[in-house]
């Protein structure tokens, strides 16, 4: 039976550096490639010497590579897979995380190599390279990898060009959902897929324990307690990604402004803002309905109160609100301004999305209030840190209603924590009866299918039994065919017997029976009997044609009931002989009629 | 299969397929050149047009039917009245049977209201994301040119078949297209109605109807969106080539990769201007209109708001700052204009993949923004918008509608009409320029027709069919040979090396498309009961009995168990049964070999008179070369005890 592996590279019981092999009919795909933000040695990185055991190139292992989005946990490690391991095969994501992901990756680099000085990183040119190998794919659309391996791409909602992607060959099929958010938010739709009834499902599992209230609650918490700051002459930072969640924030903000009629200033960081507006407005489709309605009049990502922001803010006194990269104060400029104003009470941090492990951002949410920055520094937090869960992944209601819309037949949960796993794994397999798997980094896991087998069946078999049944067929009854299967090489034939016979040159055997029953309770004259044996007959074989031909035949289906002339001495002796005949092809339909005149007869009459 | 050709002329395809259950319309087009015989409408009221010679109508009789139905210009009768539409075909079939609706370009939707609110359609609508919202301006914008000028003159007295003859031959000809079937515009209720039945797809996605058919849209080239369609079932493959074109536009190239070896292809898309090269006119609209503006003249293109407009702009403004005319503005008026330009910016995975790497850096795949910004290029939705303030001459306006009847185009061209310095220039091929501007007449600014159309032309069609190898090819008529007007041109038919059918107007075509095979799948339980037995080196054969469960068009087969009946209830035994295939001869001897080991040893062989025949106690079997007949006297399990000891012995496989 044919079976699925998955070993995990990264993103098994861990968020983080995601990227997961699977082997699908005996193809290789890639699903992510991306970096962890808590390591900065080669653990950063997944462990590709897995696939080719420290030597040679992946291209030979490896069908194809599918980014699910732009997120550098997702797509980090590409130019370093692709240039630096060697991958020339095909890279598959959607057209806008084509566009932003090459910007996210430069600046990666640009933070890690030109800040940190780390050297043997991956180069602006080997971006360039790698994204010269990405073909671009629209949601829905079917591509054929090669003769055998198909992709499909779903609406994931996470962020701008986020999508799932639907992987088959021949019967068995794996969903990959990457990240995605089951609820619609200010500027992105919900995840959608259809019933597509994957073999496996690879979901996301970030909030697995969590069910979050509405939405709008988070979002009026949140404004007012920016407002609140502002108003006591704080300052608030953000710390976001550049992509994403920051647009989601601006637009709630910016209508805020409007609607309260405030002044303080909103500055945005980096030189990224405008480009990544850009972005939106050119991929609007990738939006939700209500901006998709209304762009021709306005769009909603030309920002009226949101600036640019200067380093030399930074010590601007009076209120204002930054949101400042990166999102998990990792670094840049989100971790610079933040050790300014950390001491400062008055102040406030909102951390609006997950942080991984080993981050300053993650330290502060852990409540640390103590914080070493630099060796041998250690700063004292006194501003108030928020978190606000607004980054769009799906809660546990949401990873649910996702393994109910695609129906699975298995479940594998990646991107989350081993505990929380554990719990919706329990979950999933109590509520919806499904197996589930939870593999840790380099774990495989075998799945065995069990899939129907696909033959080629001649029309004219398949019509057989219509004709039977009628024009208007009873759909309750069960309808049966008989046939010839055929089988060379691969292909299989369902072909109607006659047909095998003659198409393999063999000579048919016919085979009758022909056999006497005696009904006891039944009164000659032979023509009553016989009407009385018919209306018996087709009380009890409502399905088939009975036809009283003469006066001493029946005929039901191809079956002929026939009654014998008495025999000289029997004809005191109640009752009668009948003789049946048929062939073996009716042999069942020939020994029901064999047990109803022997046993149903007498009792339904007596 | 069936083939129904509900168009109202070649150059307007509508048709609909019968196959494996499913009725698949493809296309509705609205024909459009009924407009020829109406007068113009326009926003404020013309004195000119109103003042025109009335026309008298007489019956047979000569007792007057109408005089102000019908009126003169330049020798010329026009119906004043509020224009009439000619609808596909509704009698050839009852329309309320039509599964899906497969629409291929924002041409070819306009009937789409009609034939979905007045006929019982219940069935669903398919096209690409951009033709849904394109298709959707361009017939909001027809609604809003029709009712914007509601015309209190409803003429119908001269629609009588009685008159026909009374009128002149210029008039009588709408006779030819079925006159008495001419509809207004539906409402936008109609629209509305009709676009909530509609569902998007993306190129290359595949959508299952009814589990029976799958349908794919594959990207024909020809303007942003526009696709062909590929209709399969497991074994048989359709295609309908629609308005295709293999040179650079805007728009996604062709893909016909998946479209070729296919049963049939219906084809209906060839350009309409088969003897103008679309580069050679691009060239010649350029440097005719920089004469025109350089002399101090207007120059006025009659145009839809999207498709060619996308092309042209780009090439004309390149042109513009070569030639030194950049302060000469452009104006685009029309109703649709800026949403129009803002969905073509959006669009960027429809579009060529020039324009999609624009969009990756990110910019807008076309410059219309830009040009927006610097003010080179004007958009109003009306000449009532505002367009008067600032109004620049010399100017170029791009202005709808082509067809000259309704519009802002009726507006200007009776503004400039009369100054020889201007130019009126034609590039919509779907127009016949002089209908269009015969109730302008008489004309002194100077009229150009530069038809641009990128579909493929008769050469360029052939050698795209004959690539794809399709058994056979059905197309309308006037595609078969050439035109009436040039009969030696025979470089303007098809030439194709497949067979190919006809599709005449208002006509049924019964196709021989056989279905031989279907797909069924195997419940694993029943495929492993199976016992192959192998006949030929290397083929395989299994008799097999199955339940057959048909849901979704999806056959899907499951074991049938062996039924034991035990008293009165019966019970079921977890054994696979399949009912064997008989073959070969009953080897005798082997036969009656067995019978005595299973203990029935009072066996008699006689030789009979066309075989053997073997009595047993009371019961017979004859046996004659390739049959056997056994007789017994109701004991059942004796019976069967043959039966499986006849079968073992039978040497065919």
């Amino acid at each position: 039976m044919p079976d699925i592996r998955v070993v995990p590279l990264g993103a098994g019981q861990d968020v983080g550096r995601s990227c997961i092999l699977v082997t699908l009919g005996g193809k290789n795909i890639m699903l992510d490639c991306g970096m962890h933000m808590g390591f900065h040695d080669e653990r950063r990185f997944p462990y590709f010497n897995y696939i080719t055991g420290g030597n040679g190139r992946l291209t030979e292992h490896i069908d194809c590579v599918i980014i699910s989005h732009f997120h550098l946990d997702h797509c980090g490690a590409l130019p370093y897979m692709s240039e630096m391991v060697g991958y020339d095969g095909p890279i598959y994501m959607t057209h806008p995380t084509k566009a932003i992901c090459p910007i996210l990756l430069e600046d990666y680099r640009k933070i890690t190599v030109d800040r940190k000085g780390e050297e043997n990183f991956f180069t602006s040119q080997m971006i360039k390279d790698c994204m010269k190998k990405v073909v671009p794919v629209n949601l829905h659309q079917t591509v054929h990898v090669d003769d055998e391996l198909q992709i499909k791409a779903y609406y994931a909602g996470h962020v701008l060009g986020a999508a799932m992607f639907y992987m088959k060959v021949g019967t068995e099929s794996v969903l990959y959902t990457g990240d995605y958010n089951m609820t619609p938010d200010r500027h992105l739709g919900a995840a959608w897929v259809d019933k597509c009834r994957p073999s496996l499902l690879i979901t996301e599992s970030t909030y697995a324990t969590t069910i979050r209230d509405s939405k709008r609650c988070r979002e009026r918490d949140f404004l007012k307690k920016v407002h609140e700051r502002v108003e006591n002459g704080g300052k608030v930072l953000i710390p976001v990604f550049a992509l994403g969640r920051a647009q989601e924030l601006c637009i709630l903000l910016e209508s805020y402004w409007e609607r309260m009629n405030l002044k303080v200033p909103i500055y945005f960081s980096t030189g990224l803002t405008n480009k990544a507006t850009e972005y939106y407005k050119l991929f609007i489709t990738w939006t939700n309905q209500k901006i998709k309605n209304t762009f021709v009049e306005r769009n909603m990502f030309d920002f009226k109160h949101i600036k640019g922001f200067n380093r030399s803010y930074i010590e601007n006194p009076g209120p204002m609100v930054v949101f400042a990269t990166p999102g998990m104060l990792h670094g840049g400029l989100s971790l610079e301004i933040f050790k300014k104003w950390c001491t400062n009470e008055k102040n406030m941090i909102i951390m609006p999305g997950y942080c991984v492990a080993g981050t300053v951002g993650n330290k502060i949410l852990s409540g640390m209030r103590k914080i070493e920055l630099k060796p041998g520094q250690i700063v004292e937090i006194k501003m108030q840190v928020q978190y606000m869960s607004f980054s769009a992944h799906a809660d546990a209601k949401g990873i649910m209603q996702l393994i109910r819309m695609c129906e699975p037949e298995n479940v594998m949960l990646v991107h989350g924590e081993a505990a929380k796993m554990e719990f919706l794994k329990s979950k999933i397999n109590k509520e919806l009866h499904l197996p589930c798997f939870k593999p840790a980094n380099g774990e495989t896991v075998v799945i065995t299918t069990n899939p129907p087998i696909s033959a080629v069946a001649s029309v004219k078999l398949l019509h057989k039994h219509r004709e039977v049944t009628g024009i208007t067929p009873n759909p309750k009854r069960i309808k049966t065919i008989h046939g010839t299967v055929i089988i060379k090489g691969n292909n299989m034939q369902l072909v109607d017997s006659n047909d095998a016979i003659h198409e393999l040159k063999l000579k048919k055997h016919e085979l009758r029976f022909t056999s006497t029953v005696h009904i006891p309770n039944i009164h000659r004259p032979t023509s009553v009997a016989m009407n009385q044996l018919h209306g018996h007959l087709k009380k009890n074989l409502r399905s088939h044609n009975i036809s009283i031909n003469s006066e001493e035949n029946i005929l039901i289906d191809s079956v002929l009931l026939k009654a014998q002339s008495p025999a000289e001495e029997k004809t005191d002796q109640e009752g009668m002989d009948v003789l049946v005949s048929w062939s073996m092809q009716d042999e069942e339909l020939g020994t029901y009629i064999m047990d109803l005149l022997r046993t149903g007869f007498q009792t339904r009459t007596t | 299969m069936k083939l129904y050709n509900l168009s109202a002329s070649d150059t307007c395809p509508c048709v609909v397929m019968k196959f494996k259950t499913c009725t698949i319309m493809f296309d509705c087009t609205l024909d459009l050149s009924s407009l020829n015989y109406f007068l113009p409408s326009c926003l404020v009221n013309n004195a000119r047009l109103m003042n025109l010679p009335k026309w008298k109508l007489k019956d047979e009789n000569g007792i007057l039917v109408t005089d102000s139905d019908l009126k003169e210009c330049s020798g010329k009768i026009f119906v004043d009245s509020s224009p009439e539409f000619c609808f596909p075909e509704t009698e050839l079939l009852d329309l309320s049977t039509v599964d899906i609706i497969l629409i291929s370009n924002s041409h070819t939707i306009l009937a789409l209201p009609f034939i979905t609110e007045y006929f019982g359609f219940h069935g669903t609508i398919y096209a690409t994301e951009p033709t849904h919202q394109l298709g959707k301006l361009l017939m909001e914008e027809l609604i809003e040119y029709c009712h914007r000028v509601p015309k209190s003159n409803q003429a119908t007295k001269w629609k009588n078949r009685k008159l026909k003859k009374q009128l002149p031959s210029s008039l009588s000809s709408c006779w030819d297209q079925d006159v008495s079937s001419w509809r207004h515009c539906y409402s936008s209720d109609d629209l509305q109605s009709a676009l909530s039945r509609m569902h998007v797809v993306r190129f290359a996605e595949t959508v299952s109807i009814f589990g029976a058919l799958k349908v794919t849209a594959y990207s024909s080239g020809y303007s942003l969106g526009s696709c062909n369609w590929l209709v399969e079932s497991d074994f048989e493959k359709i295609t309908y080539l629609s308005s295709s074109s293999s040179l650079t536009t805007h728009s996604q190239p062709l893909d016909s990769k998946f479209l070729s070896n296919s049963d049939l292809l219906i084809f209906t898309g060839l350009t309409q201007a088969p003897t103008h090269n679309p580069d050679s006119m691009l060239a010649e609209l350029c440097s005719c209109l920089g004469k025109t503006v350089k002399a101090k003249g207007n120059v006025l293109i009659p145009c839809l708001p999207f498709g060619l407009l996308y092309d042209l702009l780009e090439c004309l403004l390149s042109y513009m700052e070569t030639s030194n005319i950049i302060n000469v503005p452009i104006y685009l008026v029309s109703p649709s204009a800026k949403a129009s330009l803002a969905l073509s910016q959006i669009n960027a995975e429809w579009l060529h993949p020039n324009k999609q790497n624009k969009a990756y850096l990110p910019e807008p795949p076309f410059p219309h923004d830009e040009l927006i910004q610097l003010g080179r290029l004007k958009v109003f939705s009306g000449t009532f918008d505002g367009l008067s303030s600032g109004f620049k001459k010399p100017c170029i306006v791009f202005a709808g509608h082509p067809s000259l009847r309704f519009g802002d185009a009726v507006h200007f061209i009776e503004m400039w009409r009369k100054s020889p310095l201007n130019s009126i220039i034609f590039v919509e091929p779907n127009f016949s320029y002089l209908d269009a501007l015969a109730p302008f007449q008489p004309l002194t600014a100077k009229v150009f027709h530069y038809p641009i159309d990128t579909r493929t032309n008769h050469q360029d069609a052939s050698r795209l069919i004959d690539s794809l190898h399709p058994s056979q090819v059905v197309a309308p008529l006037s595609y078969m040979k050439a035109p009436l007007t040039v009969p030696h041109r025979t470089d303007l038919k098809l030439n194709l090396g497949c067979p190919m059918n006809i599709l005449e107007k208002s006509a049924v075509l019964s196709l021989n498309v056989k279905r031989k095979h279907e797909m069924v799948d195997l419940e694993p339980e029943l495929a492993s009961s199976l016992l192959p037995s192998e006949i030929l080196p290397g083929v395989l054969m299994a008799p097999i009995s199955a339940q057959i469960v048909t849901r979704d068009n999806k056959h899907i087969l499951k074991p049938i168990h062996k039924r034991t009946s035990i008293g009165r209830k019966r019970k079921f035994h977890e054994e696979v049964v399949h009912r064997p295939l008989l073959c070969g001869k009953l080897n005798v001897g082997s036969f009656v070999e067995n019978l005595k080991q299973e203990g029935l040893a009072d066996v008699k062989v006689e030789e009979g008179s066309a075989g053997k025949i073997i009595l047993l106690q009371d019961t017979v079997i004859q046996i004659e070369g390739d049959s056997t007949h056994i007789v017994c006297q109701g004991n059942e399990t004796l019976r069967v005890k043959l039966r499986d000891i006849l079968l073992k012995n039978l040497d065919g496989i």
